[in-house]
Formats: C-alpha cells, sequence, structure tokens
C-alpha cells in the first residue's frame, strides 16, 4: 500500500516527530519545573530535571503576590474578543464589497488594506500615542481594542473574501430579483451562508489579537486594573527580585483557559484554516 | 433592471466604510504623520521646526547602515529556519502514522500563547547558572561552564532568532500542511503506480504544488519578522552592545527610549520604505519565475 511505512521508517518519524515537540514544548517544560521548585532550589547548581522538594507553593502564594491576576486573564480574554467584534464588524461587508461588487478603484483599495501588513504597530507608536491623547482614551480598554482591530482588519478581510468567492452568488442574486434590499441580502443571506468563513475570520483574528497583547497595553495604559496578561507578568521583571517560580505558575495558569479552549476547538481551528487559507 | 453586483454609485464604498475609517485613523493618519515629523527636529520640547533631510543625513552617517544589514541577516536567516522547518514539520504531520492527530495538537502552542509569556520562558531557557540548555550542556560535556546565552553578541543573535523560529514555525507549518492536504491523492496514487519513490514523489509532485503557498508563506513572514517586536526587546532590549538591534528596535529606542521623535520618524519611515522595496522586488522575481515555468512548460 502507498502509505504502509517499513518498520525503521516508523522509527525514523517517530523520531522526528521527537525532536520537533523537544523544540516546541521545551519552554513550557522549563516553565512547568521553575514553577514547581521553590525559590531557593531554583537557583541551584548542577541544574537537575526534579528536585526532592518540588510542590505547588507557588500556584497558592502568586494569587496573594499578584492579587490581580485574575484581572489580567480575565483582561486579555475580553480585549481579545472585543478586537474580534470590532474587526469583524468591519471585515464582513468589505469583504463582501471586494468580492461580488465592481466599483471604480477595487483592486488600489485591496492593495492598500494589504499593504497595511507591511507596517508594524512598534512603527508608528508615536502619532498613535498622540492619537490616543486626542481621543481621550488613553488608559482605558478602547486604547488596546482599537490599534488592536485595525492591524487585525486586512488579513481577515483578506481570508473571508477568498471564502466568499468560492460561494455561488446565485442565492444572492435570487434574493435581489425577489426585490430584498442590499442590507438584508446582507444580513440574511451573507452572513449565513459565509458563516464557515467568518468563523475562520473570527479565529485567526482572535488569536492574532491574543498572542499580540504587549506593545500597545505597555505604551497606552498604565492603569493596572486593565492590564492584559502579559503586561501583568511582565511587571514581575521590574521588581527588586524576580520571584521566578511564581512568575511560571502565572504564566502557566493564565495562559490555561486559551489552550483549554484550543484543544476543545482544535478540530475546527486548523479544518477552518486549512479551508480558508489555502485553496485562493 | 441593475444587477446586484454591477457597477454602483456608492453601495461598495458604504460596505468599504467601517474598515476604512478605522485603518486610516489607525495606520493612514500616523503613518502622514510621521512622514512629517521625520522632517522635523520633533523632541521632548514645546517646539518643533522643519530641519529638511537632517534626520536622513544623520542617521546614514551613523551606525544606521550597519543596522540595516544586521536586519537582514536576522530576518533572513529567521524566515529561512521557519519555512525549512515548517515545510519539514508540514511533511512530518501529513505522513499518516498512528497519533498523528495528537502531535498536531502538541504543536500549536507557540502560536497560541501570547507572545511576550513565550519570550518569559525562553529568557530563563537562556539563563547561564540555572536554565536548562546551559545546565544540559555541561551535563553533556558540550560547555565547560555556565553559558549566559543572551550576554554575548552572537549567542544572543542567534538566540533571539530560534525564539522568534519558534513562535512562526507553527503557523507555517499548519499553513503548509493545509496546502499539502489539498493535493489530490490520484496525483500520488499516479506516481507510486508508475513505481516513484517517497523521496522522489515528494520532490516532483509535493514540492511543485505546495510552491505557490510557501512563495506566499515566505513573503508573510518575512513582513511580519522584519516588524517582530516583543521578542528581541524583552529578552535583550537590543543588546549586548546593540548586537541584537534591528530596525524596529533600533526605531523604538530613539523615539520612545531617547525622546528624538524626528530621528525616530525618518527610522520608521526607512523601514516603510525598505519592506516596500523588498515586496516589490520579491513580487517581481516571482512574476518572472512563473514566467518561465509556463514558458517551458509549453515547449515541452
Amino acid at each position: 500500500m502507498i502509505h504502509r511505512f517499513r518498520w525503521y521508517e516508523y522509527g525514523l518519524i517517530y523520531l522526528a516527530h521527537l525532536l520537533l515537540l523537544i523544540f516546541i514544548l521545551a519552554p513550557f517544560l522549563e516553565a512547568l519545573l521553575v514553577s514547581l521548585r521553590p525559590l531557593n532550589a531554583i537557583f541551584s547548581i548542577p541544574y537537575r530535571f526534579v528536585t526532592p522538594d518540588m510542590g505547588f507553593d507557588a500556584y497558592v502564594t502568586m494569587w496573594k503576590n499578584v492579587p490581580l491576576l485574575w484581572r489580567y486573564i480575565l483582561n486579555s480574554l475580553f480585549i481579545a474578543t472585543s478586537v474580534t467584534v470590532l474587526a469583524l464588524a468591519a471585515i464582513i461587508p468589505a469583504a463582501w464589497a471586494f468580492a461580488r461588487f465592481e466599483f471604480r478603484g477595487r483592486d488600489a483599495f485591496l492593495g492598500a488594506f494589504l499593504a497595511v501588513n507591511m507596517v508594524g504597530g512598534a512603527v508608528l507608536i508615536i502619532p498613535l500615542f498622540k492619537l490616543m491623547v486626542t481621543l481621550r482614551i488613553l488608559n482605558t480598554y478602547m486604547a488596546m481594542i482599537v490599534p488592536g482591530a485595525a492591524f487585525t482588519i486586512p488579513t481577515g478581510i483578506w481570508l473571508l473574501r477568498s471564502y466568499l468567492m468560492r460561494i455561488p452568488r446565485e442565492l444572492e442574486e435570487a434574493a435581489w430579483v425577489d426585490g430584498a434590499s442590499r442590507l438584508y441580502i446582507l444580513r440574511r443571506v451573507i452572513v449565513p451562508i459565509a458563516m464557515p468563513g467568518i468563523v475562520v475570520a473570527a479565529i485567526a483574528t482572535f488569536i492574532t489579537a491574543y498572542a499580540q497583547q504587549f506593545l500597545f497595553a505597555l505604551t497606552f495604559n498604565s492603569v493596572n486594573e486593565l492590564s492584559p496578561l502579559p503586561v501583568g507578568i511582565y511587571q514581575f521583571f521590574g521588581r527588586q527580585r524576580v520571584i521566578w517560580n511564581e512568575l511560571m505558575a502565572a504564566s502557566l495558569v493564565g495562559i490555561l483557559p486559551v489552550l483549554v479552549i484550543y484543544v476543545v476547538l482544535q478540530r475546527y481551528i486548523v479544518a477552518g484554516l486549512t479551508a480558508g487559507a489555502v485553496k485562493e | 433592471m441593475r444587477a446586484l453586483g454591477g457597477h454602483q454609485a456608492c453601495f461598495p464604498y458604504l460596505l468599504l466604510m467601517p474598515a476604512l475609517v478605522v485603518t486610516l485613523a489607525i495606520v493612514g493618519w500616523p503613518l502622514v504623520e510621521t512622514v512629517r515629523l521625520s522632517f522635523t527636529d520633533a523632541a521632548l520640547k514645546p517646539t518643533e521646526n522643519y530641519v529638511g533631510f537632517a534626520n536622513y543625513a544623520k542617521i546614514f552617517n551613523g551606525s544606521f547602515p550597519s543596522v540595516i544589514a544586521r536586519t537582514f541577516v536576522w530576518m533572513t536567516t529567521s524566515v529561512g529556519l521557519k519555512i525549512a522547518i515548517g515545510t519539514a514539520a508540514a511533511t512530518l504531520l501529513n505522513a499518516s502514522v498512528p497519533g498523528r492527530n495528537v502531535i498536531r495538537v502538541l504543536v500549536m502552542p507557540p502560536w497560541i500563547v501570547p507572545i511576550a509569556i513565550g519570550v518569559f520562558m525562553w529568557s530563563w531557557l537562556y539563563n547561564g547558572q540555572f536554565g536548562m540548555i546551559s545546565g544540559l550542556g555541561q551535563r553533556f560535556g558540550l560547555l565547560s561552564g555556565p553559558f549566559e546565552f543572551l550576554a554575548f553578541k552572537d549567542a544572543a543573535f542567534l538566540a533571539t532568532i530560534v525564539t522568534d523560529v519558534w513562535i512562526g514555525t507553527p503557523m507555517v507549518a499548519l499553513y503548509l500542511l493545509a496546502a499539502m492536504q489539498s493535493i489530490p491523492a490520484d496525483l500520488h496514487e499516479a506516481a507510486w503506480c508508475d513505481g516513484a519513490g517517497r523521496f522522489y514523489r515528494f520532490r516532483r509532485v509535493t514540492l511543485p504544488l505546495i510552491m505557490p503557498s510557501i512563495a506566499t508563506m515566505t513573503l508573510l513572514s518575512a513582513i511580519w519578522t522584519f516588524n517582530s517586536f516583543d521578542i528581541i526587546w524583552i529578552l535583550t532590549e537590543g543588546g549586548p552592545r546593540d548586537a541584537t538591534t534591528t530596525m524596529i528596535i533600533d526605531t523604538f529606542k530613539t523615539a520612545i527610549s531617547r525622546n528624538r521623535y524626528g530621528e525616530g520618524a525618518a527610522r520608521a519611515v526607512m523601514i516603510v520604505i525598505f519592506l516596500s522595496l523588498f515586496s516589490g522586488v520579491y513580487f517581481y522575481l516571482l512574476a518572472r519565475l512563473a514566467r518561465r515555468a509556463i514558458r517551458a512548460g509549453g515547449e515541452r
């Protein structure tokens, strides 16, 4: 059979998988080991994977030393969700326009949106700061949500546009002939049929928005209660003595909700992005 | 009656309006303002004066050319590794062996978790006294003593690349895996019937068919890698002795850490020009290669 491997081929394939997984998971393993050690055992030589006095103490004490940890976790999820909702409100109509309508300057507009990908947030940080001051949203959730959304819109438009281009236009045209208005068609025809594509765009936006919460939050927000998880944990580094075991414990607990969501939904995430991203 | 998708006066523009407003406000206007600032001596003082191209002259007489060279080496090494490891990983994850689905799940976390948190973990791995890499290196006799990876120029340069590769590879692997799965199975089966071996099939069937995806991913990955800020900033802040100061870090240090907005803006403008040129050249080469491939195919 075409897919049958010989025993040594199985060996090589699993060996390669093992090397890949070591590279991918080593930081998580190291974080787990550090979080389980008492602080003085972390600073011990020579390096050992397992030390006798390991325990879950850091997972208890971190709630006292980082009283806002819950807030940081929820802030991260809240900001990423808001970015996704705001971005989708812009992505869905724009993707429909690019996929179905002919209008002057269409390719130029599409090119301009894609060119946004080339400009990183760090490059524009000075004028953005001024803008946040002018709009009076410095030190609010909005200061982290709006820039986050702006930088995810282009990729979302691209993903959803390719999806919309693949679905037949007969349904829309039937509704049009029956006298439905264009906005009615968008709401009652496009959004329901394009739901799988919208979900893919939403997942891609959410993951990006969740993963990249650092620079904007660090620069545009100085209110501790509003900080997302990475910035909340980054404050550990500013202290006199870095409490490494609690830092790692807080990091692992902080990312746990999203990892659980990912494992539960992974079938849809991989299948969805697979279908949406490639078949252009 | 007019067709639904035909020429419309203004409806498509209405559809674009939300996306346009957000993009113009957050990217468009700041970009214009950055260009304006780059011709001024704006800093932490109440007034600003237009100084012509003085900022650009200044940065090109300084260390900027070496920063450009360093950025280019950093980006190409990192993107090359991401594409190479990503292609290899996609091939592995596509092989039909038991346990494949579990491994697919386990490979993705670097892409899911916040970049900054992943980098916190790496910063401990690189710790010379107590970190895992230095510790295991000494155990197996690869290192003679504690080695602080982020304290030496070359080691820090490589360390930031490795972390960047760690964060970027899962996305590349997932994308290329998707491309491989969209290859019709009959192509592989036909080649197999003709007696083509596994390696030959990879080179002659898989690779040519996923080439467009590799090309797209290379460009996207290059742009993201070029703009990568969090990783270097958290690990080294551009040090030691500027060894990991890429263009983006250099811009941030000038503008935010030293409050020289004008000079920082000039650097930011150079980044945008540099990336546009890079993408332009890339597209041009790609189009030429595609034309040549079509011509070669037609002659046969």
